[in-house]
């Protein structure tokens, strides 16, 4: 593949957010906060023109750096998937920075303080990273591209600096760590046997030969220990769960993803199809035992953002699926359920960064997280709760919602593929998501005892940004079938 | 004869790891470490790759020793609570069976690597004269490669944010690290005061040579490090606060300046990180000296740690 | 090829140690014991085939390894000062 016209739209992409997190720490104060203020529409804007520019192409948008073409040199591509997550991520960061603003705002002439510098420079810093991690066309670029998202998802989640944070961060940087390592190895015997890891280079060239095989498992393995797949999801609650509310929302909405587009390219993308049939199935295994256990631990547990970080682990299932249903099947059921992937990745995304925000809300205003206490919640935080129950309905997979879509489509492919057993899967994670909203809703829904007073006032200004979210989650259900053909691009 | 010292050579490496993994008492088990890194090293100059061998020294054995050392002094006991958290003989079977294992794949996996095996040194070499540098390892680092050279630059300015942010609030603003009383005498201040001067021509030397020979910004930045942190731990040298812009500056110099110019290619070549060929050595040198300085303060703040002292 | 195996053979030792080890700063030294290993299987593909561009990737791979070894250490150095802990075992085994 070529370099295309356009390519110095992926490099503004990458480097505008690098350079802001850069001058903001540099100068300090109030410059982080207000970099990522301009950069908020800006990155909205840029992704906008990149996905109008995909789609236009109907083709990738491609780009050399420093004109050197693989395998000597680094392409960063915009496919269709990319151009998706990318726009996904830029949306969801603008509204992070407006919902942030009541926690972290500097106030002119103040002194700089510790947590609001590290978070505008970590926002930057992930938004780098996961733009980094989209654009990739190298396996060890993305190798790095992880690193960065690791570093930054670490510092954003200890921003409260309580020792519960530390250790559950402890326990996360462990496992991603040996999931670097993990990672490496694969990439040394890819370079070793193909002396490249140029993505499209290699998916035109890889065998299925020993050291292949080899690098494939402990890539997936690596990965799957990223973004904390059943069995290997343990970190995951207590990090998520622990993080302040803005930091929560990024981790479990938008850093997960960046290790699941990294798993399909490597699957989708280098590994000769001969392999890809024989794991498929294991991955859509996990994926379900995910959706069961992760569903039935949501809706056991007695504190509110623990459930929200459980479902994450759930819904991280869901994604899973694809792989037996796009693999071997005929074009049009691949289609299908490859849509419906990328689709549960995109829509995951707003609905958990919504329901994140707003447990965040409610867990401020009634001073608590505990569900059986929630009553009067639905009084203190109506935007909120209105927010959570509408994200709920995306991850239940509710008509209209663009969590419906997602979870109809994949479960159509399993039907016409014959593999109805995982449809089976897909109704009941959806039964299971149904009970542990509803028993958030109806616990924040119920009258307060009359003594009752809010622990603090709730921002509405951030109780709109949840909503906000939330309703994009929806409304993508509502959107042609057609427009989600963009994620079909350059597959 | 080389077969032999390759053997020895592999052996003692995994030796003194198993050592190092074996042994009850932190502080042996860190000097072990150092003890391996010195070996790693020797093994990448037996691989031919010194430029490597020179950052596995001096990263990977030296500084990292370092701050292990910093770690085992400042975490004192906990005896009774890591005994009770020691698996089980039948869980270390298990991970014992798991990881070699993945060993054992690896092993099988290498040993049947293509013959001959692929390779992009023809093509490294080739394009050298356009930038005008010598060392091929310099060329991939800073023109084929250049962006993961970039992103790494920002990784470490990463890790110095979030180091710091790991300080309590009321810390921040203040020095980094501990402050060390002054050593007015003793073999500490004397090493303090003869080694920079040197050290300092040494490490810009390395930076400078990079281009060329083996060497780089990378090592010679550790080597700065190494002297700055030695003045430091002698009370010679007190850290700037973490407010001091002029030491932030210092620390995202290096990728900001990579950036400029990788913008500038948007102007004057082919695109974001392209040289013209006429400038293109003076540009990478220009970067390279940027990478050095921030590499150096980088490393220099990583090991002293988040902010502890008063208040600036 | 000796090397290979020695790469191979620090591998499974070093992600041993880090998996067994309970003590925390233990675990960041197996990490990079763990660590060598990796950089050293780049170093042998790199032999292989007399190519520099796996001995890139190694620098900027020690690099990171060195950072992630440093926030791995402030993360261990706080959690002791505030709780005491040396390890991140489970609450009910810590007495």
């Amino acid at each position: 593949m070529e370099a295309t016209p356009g390519g110095f739209l992926l490099v503004l992409i990458l480097v505008a957010p690098v350079t802001g997190l850069l001058i903001g720490f540099a100068q300090g104060g109030r410059a982080a906060e207000r970099i990522a203020l301009w950069a908020a529409p800006l990155g909205v804007t840029m992704a906008m023109v990149l996905l109008a520019g995909v789609l236009h192409a109907q083709a990738p948008i491609v780009a050399f750096v420093g004109g050197w073409a693989p395998p000597l040199g680094l392409a960063l591509r915009a496919d269709g998937l990319a151009a998706a997550m990318l726009m996904t991520t830029a949306v969801i960061i603008a509204a992070i920075t407006l919902f942030a603003r009541a926690d972290y705002t500097t106030l002119p002439g103040a002194p700089e303080a510790r947590a609001p510098l590290a978070f505008w420079c970590f926002l930057l810093a992930l938004w780098a990273a996961l733009n980094a991690a989209f654009l990739g066309g190298d396996l060890f670029n993305l190798f790095v591209a992880l690193e960065m998202l690791t570093f930054g998802a670490l510092a954003l989640a200890c921003l409260d600096g309580r020792a519960t944070q530390f250790k559950a961060e402890l326990r996360y940087l462990l496992f991603a760590l040996i999931g670097s390592v993990f990672y490496l190895l694969g990439t040394a015997l890819l370079y070793g046997a193909y002396g490249t890891l140029d993505i499209l280079l290699l998916s035109r060239t890889a065998r299925s030969d020993a050291p292949t095989i080899v690098a494939a498992s402990l890539m997936t393995v690596g990965l799957l220990g990223k973004m904390a797949l059943f069995p290997l999801h343990l970190w995951l609650p207590a990090a998520h769960a622990g993080a302040p509310p803005a930091a929560s929302a990024l981790l479990s909405g938008l850093v997960v993803k960046a290790s699941y587009v990294l798993l399909l390219r490597l699957w989708f993308w280098v590994m000769p199809a001969a392999l890809l049939l024989a794991v498929a199935p294991i991955l859509a295994l996990l994926g379900a035992a995910a959706i069961l256990f992760g569903s039935l631990v949501a809706l056991r547990q007695a504190r509110l953002k623990l459930l929200v970080a459980y479902s994450t682990v759930a819904q991280i299932g869901y994604l899973f699926l694809m792989f037996p249903l796009v693999a071997g099947s005929a074009a049009e059921v691949a289609e299908r359920a490859w849509t419906g992937g990328a689709l549960q990745a995109i829509s995951h995304a707003f609905a958990k960064a919504a329901m994140f925000l707003a447990a965040g809300v409610i867990a401020r205003g009634m001073g608590h997280d505990r569900i059986a206490g929630l009553h009067g919640a639905a009084r203190v935080a109506p935007l909120s709760v209105l927010a959570f129950g509408l994200a709920g309905l995306s991850l239940m997979g509710i008509p209209p919602s663009g969590g419906f879509t997602a979870k109809w489509l994949l479960l159509q492919s399993a039907l016409y593929a014959g593999q109805w057993w995982w449809a089976l899967v897909i109704v009941a994670g959806g039964l299971l998501t149904g009970g542990y909203v509803f028993r958030v809703l109806s616990a924040a829904m119920r009258a307060p005892s009359p003594d009752f007073m809010p622990a603090a006032p709730v921002d509405a200004r951030q109780e709109r940004v949840a909503l906000g979210l939330a309703i994009i989650s929806v409304v993508l259900g509502l959107l042609p079938l057609a427009a989600f053909g963009l994620v079909l691009i350059g597959r | 004869m080389t077969l032999l010292l390759d053997l020895i050579l592999g052996l003692a490496v995994v030796g003194v790891a198993v050592w190092t993994l074996a042994v009850r008492e932190n502080f042996p088990a860190v000097i072990g470490f150092v003890a391996y890194g010195l070996l790693l090293a020797l093994v990448w100059v037996r691989l031919g790759a010194v430029d490597v061998a020179l950052t596995e020294a001096a990263l990977g054995a030296g500084a990292t020793g370092v701050i292990l050392l910093f770690a085992v002094v400042r975490l004192r006991g906990g005896r009774a609570e890591i005994d009770a958290a020691t698996p089980g003989p039948r869980q270390r079977l298990a991970a014992g069976i798991l990881c070699g294992v993945v060993g054992l794949a690896l092993a099988v996996a290498v040993l049947s690597l293509p013959d001959p095996a692929p390779s992009q040194a023809a093509a490294v070499a080739r394009h050298l004269p356009e930038l005008g540098v010598a060392n091929p390892i310099t060329g991939v680092l800073m023109a084929y490669r250049g962006l993961d050279t970039l992103l790494e630059a920002v990784v470490l300015v990463f890790a110095v944010l979030a180091i710091w942010s790991m300080a309590p609030d009321r810390r921040w603003g203040a020095v980094p690290g501990p402050v060390f009383p002054v050593q007015s005498n003793g073999p500490l201040s004397l090493l303090a005061r003869l080694l920079p001067p040197i050290g300092i021509v040494v490490g810009i030397y390395i930076a400078w040579v990079g281009a060329d020979a083996p060497g780089g910004k990378f090592q010679g930045g550790t080597i700065l490090a190494a002297m700055g942190i030695l003045a430091w731990v002698a009370g010679l040298w007190r850290l700037p606060p973490v407010a001091s812009r002029g030491l932030r500056w210092a620390v995202v110099a290096g990728p900001l300046a990579f950036i400029g110019v990788g913008l500038l290619g948007f102007v004057f070549a082919d695109g974001f990180l392209s040289y013209p060929p006429a400038i293109a050595k003076p540009l990478i040198l220009l970067i390279e000296a940027a990478m050095t300085l921030s590499v150096a303060a980088a490393l220099v703040l990583m090991v002293a740690g988040p902010p502890e002292g008063r208040r600036a | 090829m000796i090397y290979g195996l020695v790469a191979s053979a620090l591998v499974a030792l070093g992600l041993y140690g880090l998996v067994t080890q309970p003590a925390l700063l233990r675990k960041v030294l197996a990490f990079n014991l763990l660590g060598g290993g990796v950089f050293l299987l780049f170093g042998v593909v790199a032999a292989r085939g007399g190519d520099p561009v796996p001995q890139a990737l190694v620098i900027t791979g020690i690099v990171v390894a060195f950072a992630a070894t440093a926030l791995a250490l402030v993360l261990v150095l706080r959690l002791f000062q505030i709780t005491g802990a040396a390890t991140i075992a489970e609450d009910e085994t810590r007495r």
